[in-house]
């Protein structure tokens, strides 16, 4: 993009009306604002109230769990709280922290005075409250809500879901405008915003990871926009779309919703692995290794996410050919996620590390993250995938990859720029309690689920069998205290922004970046001026 | 320009939260007309909530573009937000493409797949075994359980219709260029005479369809009920029609605009933002001509 540089310099006087006013007065300032950094609070207040509902629904899955037999909720409403602590933590927390995360960092990150478009941003923004009230709201009506696991599967979907899957489906409808919204401003903003001297291989890698990010998104929402409409025609139009007597295929709405799913998994763990590779030189006292690999790799994973996924669908009755292709393409994906644990690795050898909270998140991050890694390629050899399939092996698979990995990520982000947001420094003993807490409880919870599902434990299930009963209550005792412990990160976090130890303008003495050049807290209005980057 | 060489980062504004409040409305609302109509309740309640929603949606886009055209004309724009809302109009037709490759990829699977599967063939052939004896065939007119899906009589030759459809679609896409041409001349008239020609193509092209939907329905028995083939037909070629609805209104605003005077020789990005959708619009349906239509 060298066309960028030009008019850069021409962007140095700045219109002085509209910058030196702080926020609006009121409500109305969150309602109608404009600014990036309220948009950005707004959007991580949204996930972690997501967060916290998404969650008491897993507890209630737990508590079911926590013994074979049913002793809490009926078989028919437990299937609703799984499906809904799917689409909640999936669509309400992690992506939405994600983006809350990019308007905060970006325009601070490359210099710009906000994010491009910054009334879309604040549409982008309302229309996630809306789509969640009118999902959330499919649990009153009559025949309750999703129930049909967040895969949302046709026929259970269709020809079985319950009378509110039309609701669900509008629901999915404005979340994907929100997020395609989102990821146009995103892109527009690091293509045209940046500095003048920020080339491309310049970028830090959040920024990097985000627009690619943001270019999955663009790329798949529209696909899940397009099967959820072709579900709506087969419930209320007559279509057969999905049904066979028509000619149709269920295994098609497998193959739409998964050329969608698969890339969704990178979007919720791509801008993860940008903001470790910003937090562990800045706690390893040293650049990062391999600047250049990293962003290839990223590259290499989104582009292969495109044609990896029926790996979802091995045991749905593919070909031969199909499923070798997609078993050997999915294998490829290591290598450049190799790459980049390599990398991570290689900046902390021999680096002054020290292991204040968003280290510790980010340590985690890399060897948890890695175990969800490797788990996943047991899961993509096509012959053994027919044993694991559906079984609470796949459920350990992705909570090793979401909790600690995008779930981490988040939590590293979220300490490392609170300074910077708040002005504050965070309670770093409360902090450091939330890491050991959320890792032991988190690993308690997830780890006897690889057991088993080998076992043979299918997922999906409110009653098991006998032999599972000691795993399950080891299992539901660490998701209660995983759940418990996020409690304490909302006081932590409370207590940052009603007070605490000054913190500089860069409080970590290894960070680097342009984010850490503004005063501590970020001044409403930043980069009037955009800086010179050399 | 020199002076206004600034990031214009706007005040507070009103309008995305309408358009939050506008789309949650119609959406609900419609979303209300489908499953009280399923369950046989009484849809009133909900149509006037649809309405209500349509009228704040209505009402929101007005407010919102006319902001926007304001600030352009009061020339808070720099080229470098010029730029951002060039970014921003390529990537939301991408996004569209992405919409339209969906159920593209439906229908090829369908006819690549599913329906030879059905009828014995390949590599899943034994899916036969659910309905014996049903021969798979494009365009499916009978289809393996035809008391639930009757089939159409037959379907719409691309080479009536559809073909004349090609034609004015694919003129209007050079006459669209043609005034574009005329604009950067700063011939006002011309650019006039061809956008309202285009304009004229774009309505008689809906008209065409229209009636060619009214021929499927009532004479072909080809309706969205009649198998997997009127489906992914009326699915295609009816969000082909809303888009090719919603780019002629694009159009027609910007007739209005150049009527007014809005645009110069070389700052017009509105108009080039409706023909590059207007292109769009041109090539998916050259994309639906040759797939859904001939082969």
């Amino acid at each position: 993009m060298a066309v960028t540089g030009v008019f850069m310099s021409a962007v140095a006087d700045t219109h002085a009306q509209d910058h030196h006013h702080g926020p609006a007065k009121g409500f109305s300032r969150w309602l109608l604002t404009t600014n990036h950094k309220d948009i950005g609070t707004m959007y991580l207040i949204f996930s972690f109230a997501m967060f916290l509902l998404g969650g008491s629904m897993a507890m209630v899955i737990r508590a079911e769990l926590f013994q074979p037999g049913l002793q809490i909720v009926q078989p028919e409403f437990f299937n609703q709280m799984t499906t809904m602590h799917g689409l909640i933590m999936v669509f309400g927390a992690v992506m939405p922290a994600f983006v809350g995360l990019a308007n905060w960092m970006l325009p601070l990150m490359i210099g710009a005075p906000d994010m491009a478009l910054p009334r879309m941003n604040n549409w982008s923004f309302w229309l996630l409250p809306c789509a969640f009230l009118i999902l959330v709201s499919t649990l009153f009506m009559e025949g309750g809500g999703p129930n049909f696991g967040w895969t949302f599967y046709a026929p259970l979907s269709t020809t079985y879901g319950p009378p509110s899957t039309t609701f669900f489906i509008f629901a999915v409808h404005i979340m994907g405008i929100s997020s395609i919204m989102g990821a146009i401003n995103v892109i527009a903003t690091i293509l045209n915003l940046r500095a003048p001297g920020m080339t491309l291989m310049k970028m830090p890698l959040f920024v990097w990871t985000w627009l690619i990010t943001a270019f999955l998104l663009i790329a798949v929402m529209p696909v899940l926009a397009g099967v959820v409409t072709m579900m709506l025609m087969d419930i209320n139009f007559g279509t057969s779309f999905f049904d066979a007597s028509g000619g149709g295929d269920p295994v098609l709405f497998q193959h739409v919703f998964w050329f969608f799913g698969h890339p969704e998994v990178y979007i919720m763990i791509l801008p993860a692995f940008g903001a470790v590779s910003h937090i562990i030189p800045a706690f390893s006292r040293k650049p990062l290794f391999g600047y250049a690999s990293m962003v290839y790799a990223v590259g290499a994973i989104a582009l292969l996410s495109f044609v990896v996924w029926a790996h979802h669908m091995f045991t749905v009755g593919i070909p031969i050919v199909g499923q070798l292709f997609f078993m050997y393409a999915t294998m490829l994906i290591a290598v450049p996620t190799g790459v980049k644990v390599f990398n991570w690795v290689a900046t902390m050898f021999r680096g002054s590390l020290t292991f204040e909270a968003p280290m510790l998140f980010a340590v985690a991050f890399v060897i948890l993250f890695t175990i969800g890694g490797f788990s996943g390629l047991m899961l993509a050899i096509a012959p053994a995938d027919f044993q694991y399939h559906d079984t609470y092996f796949v459920v350990a698979h992705f909570h090793y990859v979401l909790v600690p990995g995008a779930i981490f990520g988040i939590f590293a982000s979220a300490y490392f720029w609170l300074p910077k947001w708040t002005g504050h420094m965070y309670d770093e003993t409360l902090a450091k309690t939330h890491f050991w807490l959320s890792f032991v409880g988190m690993n308690l919870a997830f780890f006897p689920m690889h057991f088993l599902g080998l076992a043979g434990m299918p997922r999906r299930i409110p009653d098991y069998a006998l032999q599972f009963a000691d795993f399950n209550m080891v299992s539901s005792v660490g998701a209660f205290m995983f759940g418990a412990t996020q409690l304490l990160f909302l006081f932590i976090v409370v207590k940052c922004i009603r007070g605490g130890k000054e913190a500089a303008a860069k409080p970590w003495d290894g960070a680097e970046g342009l984010e850490w050049t503004v005063p501590s807290p970020a001044p409403y209005h930043t980069f009037s001026t955009p800086p010179e980057v050399k | 320009m020199a002076e206004n060489q600034t990031y214009y980062v706007p005040e507070q504004s009103k309008w995305p939260i309408i358009a939050t409040v506008g789309l949650g409305v119609t959406l609900y609302g419609v979303a209300a007309i489908m499953v009280n109509g399923k369950q046989g309740e009484s849809t009133t309640g909900a149509w006037i909530m649809f309405m209500i929603g349509a009228i704040i949606m209505a009402y929101m886009l007005f407010g919102w573009f006319g902001n926007v055209i304001k600030e352009s004309r009061a020339g808070l724009y720099s080229p470098q937000m010029d730029r951002s809302f060039r970014w921003g109009m390529s990537w939301f037709i991408f996004s569209e493409v992405m919409f339209f490759a969906a159920f593209f990829g439906a229908l090829f699977y369908v006819r690549v797949f599913a329906v030879p599967w059905l009828g014995g063939e390949g590599d899943r052939g034994t899916s036969n075994m659910l309905w014996e004896g049903f021969q798979s065939s494009w365009p499916l007119v009978s289809n393996p359980n035809p008391e639930a899906y009757p089939g159409p009589k037959e379907v719409i030759s691309a080479w009536g219709l559809p073909l004349i459809n090609t034609i004015l679609l694919v003129t209007s896409s050079f006459t669209v260029t043609v005034a574009h041409h005329a604009l950067k001349a700063g011939n006002r008239a011309k650019t006039k005479l061809w956008l309202a020609l285009t304009i004229a193509l774009a309505l008689v092209f809906v008209f065409v369809q229209g009636y060619e939907y009214m021929h499927a329905y009532q004479d072909l028995d080809l309706t969205l009920q009649s198998g997997i083939y009127g489906s992914t037909f009326f699915m295609l070629t009816g969000f082909h029609g809303a888009h090719v609805i919603l780019g002629s209104l694009m159009l027609i605003i910007m007739l209005v605009r150049i009527t007014k005077g809005h645009f110069t020789a070389d700052n017009h990005f509105g108009f080039e933002a409706a023909a590059w959708y207007w292109h769009f619009v041109d090539v998916v349906w050259l994309g639906l001509f040759v797939f859904v239509y001939i082969l």
